[in-house]
């Protein structure tokens, strides 16, 4: 066989390169307000004194779960900041919260354009297992090149690593509400936005909300990923650990992951169950 | 001038509609088309007119294109080709926003399961239809919950659907269909989710509420007890045809093909026939007249009994032959020996009513006016044959 290899490498690269030159502007745009998000939530979480913040968020806890996940919320967060690593814990639940909030925005707009058109569907879904499948480190790089190190690309591939759930739910719970109901929102005159606020989302939301929590976990687990092109937080100390083979620090490291993971998925899933009494 | 008109209305489900159309025109039959073309016929030109006020029936088994028919005249589904004409304008050439408009105010729409919005409580389902006219909060809070008191469930309007049984789930459905005060309502199997003795409450109080309100309902079964209940016409479908369109009586009496037939073999006419279907002419007398003539037409007409009138043909009572003998050769008058008691039964009494009467008594069963006209007589033989179904015999045949 002697066909010549097709050059798919240089043609991503060509495009890397147009993309840059043409659409220099857009990303400049995007870099100010992922990272415009990202430092506000940072410097609402680090600047006050730790234990104000752990209060809060306890106090959060306890009032949207139950007393048992607030008094784990408290535990926990003492726990991490007496490992010493509150601040790149809350460096990380900055990227973890900006990266959901930004799926959930493009999320689930997209994902009810999906359920109602079946072309938009057709063009999404598979984009959706291309993003879902394609190794993270292979998009790491043009995120590099187009919003430089730091937190921004490391916010941009989490979101393309965990905003599938969230449209793919969406649309499950749109496409899920019973064809009788939608047959009797459209026999009494609703528009297509009535329809959609008075009934689709309503009925959807349970659904969209599962959705939402594995977003935000998927980000989570994106974050020491992420700190390898320059994202700073818990990730980065873990991913020290890892290449400097030192057991203890990088487990520390992930206990702090784990906690904060936990407080985010029981806090979702409550919010789900409040939502749908 | 009829409020709904319907001019061969057609449903072709498939890619290349317009072909199976034209060969709708030329006659071919629903297999054919789907044998050659792949293409399935839903609804094939149905015509039919409604007149306001009417309970217009569409029956037909599963399949039959019924629930596809009702759900063209609003647009649900998108007819192919025809014409549905409301007060003479016609839906099909209706824009988006005429089409809300007119589903908004003129067609409410009751659903086999119900479809009530479940995160919705029961007056913010019946208020649904208001509230996407964008009517203010008040005023349709205050509109549902007088047709919610119409169906007898004012006291439930906070509840959500889950915590209503069956049954009057169906009311909430049908109080949201009646809410914004439709001229048309349509419904879609309405009752037939329900089990069988509430069902039979829910055709009576649609039929009461009906006294009351005079709506044009467009109502869709399978079941022709149901039909034959509460239709005012009914047309029979099937294969997507409408096949007979009638009175219930002219359905039963009448069928117009074998299908049709069948179908109506199976009813059980005791529920369906009245008294004044069956009904034979009696032989009357005038209460002024003398035993000698009653005694004479008894002969003539070879009967043992006479029923004995006034002149505004209200009835007396029945006299016997041996009691008229008797008054002969007594030479007492009429008047004496007329029995008054006998069994009486309005024209409107459903034959299941009339065994234990017609069982207990030897004369036949007079039927009579609210005002107290005879209209005819009931006897045994007559009964039974109308029940085998055999023959339907006129008013005024002799046995």
């Amino acid at each position: 066989m002697n066909i010549p290899k097709i050059p798919v490498g240089d043609w991503i690269e060509t495009l890397e390169a147009w993309l840059q030159l043409h659409f220099g502007f857009f990303f400049d745009f995007v870099k100010t307000v992922i990272g415009g998000i990202v430092s506000g939530l940072e410097f609402i979480l680090r600047e006050p004194p730790a234990l104000i913040i752990i209060v809060i968020i306890t106090a959060l806890v306890w009032w949207l779960a139950k007393w048992r996940l607030g008094v784990f919320a408290l535990i926990g967060l003492l726990f991490i900041v007496n490992l010493g690593y509150w601040d790149p814990a809350m460096q990380t639940l900055a990227l973890v919260l900006t990266a959901a909030l930004i799926s959930i925005l493009l999320g689930v707009p997209i994902g009810i354009l999906s359920a109602n058109y079946k072309t938009v569907r057709k063009i999404i879904t598979p984009i959706l297992d291309f993003m879902q499948t394609m190794p993270a480190f292979v998009y790491l790089l043009p995120a590099i090149t187009f919003f430089s190190v730091g937190v921004v690309p490391g916010v941009i591939s989490s979101i393309i690593f965990a905003i599938p759930p969230t449209i793919r739910l969406t649309i499950l719970g749109i496409k899920q509400v019973p064809e009788e109901l939608v047959e009797a929102a459209d026999a009494f005159g609703s528009t297509s936005a009535q329809k959609l606020f008075k009934l689709q989302l309503p009925m959807a939301l349970p659904t969209i909300m599962a959705g939402i929590n594995q977003t935000i976990m998927l980000s989570l687990s994106m974050v020491v990923i992420a700190s390898m092109i320059g994202a700073q937080g818990i990730g980065t100390v873990v991913f020290a650990a890892v290449t400097q083979t030192k057991t203890g620090v990088g487990f520390e490291g992930g206990l702090v992951i784990v906690i904060l993971a936990i407080l985010l998925d029981r806090v979702t899933q409550n919010l789900i169950k409040k939502k749908s009494n | 001038m009829s409020i709904i008109k319907v001019n061969k209305l057609t449903k072709i489900f498939g890619a290349d509609t317009k072909r199976a159309v034209k060969l709708l025109n030329e006659g071919w039959s629903k297999d054919r088309i789907f044998r050659e073309t792949k293409l399935t016929v839903g609804v094939n030109q149905a015509s039919f007119e409604i007149e306001q006020g009417q309970i217009f029936v569409i029956m037909g088994l599963s399949g039959s294109g019924k629930s596809t028919l009702v759900r063209l005249l609003n647009r649900l589904i998108e007819p192919t080709s025809g014409e549905v004409l409301y007060n003479g304008k016609d839906i099909l050439k209706m824009n988006a926003e005429q089409l809300r408009q007119f589903r908004r105010k003129s067609m409410g729409m009751v659903f086999q399961k119900f479809a009530l919005f479940p995160h919705r409580t029961i007056i913010q389902n019946v208020e649904y239809g208001l509230e996407v006219q964008g009517i203010a909060k008040a005023e349709r809070h205050e509109m549902a919950m007088k047709t919610l008191e119409l169906v007898g469930l004012k006291s439930w309007a906070n509840s959500y659907p889950a915590a209503l049984s069956g049954g009057m789930q169906q009311r909430v459905g049908l109080a949201r269909g009646l809410a914004n005060d439709p001229e048309i309502l349509l419904m879609d199997e309405a009752f037939s989710a329900l089990d069988p003795l509430i069902r039979k409450d829910m055709q009576d109080e649609l039929l009461e509420l009906q006294l009351k309100m005079k709506k044009t309902i467009i109502f869709i079964t399978h079941d022709l007890d149901e039909a034959l209940r509460i239709g005012d016409q009914i047309a029979l479908m099937k294969d997507g045809q409408i096949v007979q369109i009638g009175s219930p009586d002219e359905i039963l009496m009448n069928p117009a093909n074998e299908y049709v037939e069948r179908f109506v073999e199976d009813v059980d006419l005791s529920k369906v026939l009245t008294a004044s279907h069956i009904m034979r002419k009696p032989e009357t007398l005038s209460i002024d007249r003398g035993p000698r003539v009653a005694l004479q037409i008894m002969r003539d007409r070879g009967v043992s009994n006479l029923y004995i009138v006034d002149k505004g043909m209200k009835l007396i009572g029945v006299i016997a032959a041996e009691d008229a003998i008797q008054a002969v050769r007594e030479g007492n008058s009429l008047e004496s020996i007329v029995l008054h008691d006998i069994p009486k039964v309005s024209p409107d009494t459903l034959l299941n009513d009339l065994f234990e009467l017609m069982g207990g008594t030897r004369l036949p069963v007079a039927v009579v006016t609210d005002d107290g006209r005879l209209k005819g007589i009931l006897i045994k033989g007559a009964v039974l044959a109308a029940l085998a179904g055999s023959m339907i015999p006129e008013a005024g045949e002799q046995q």
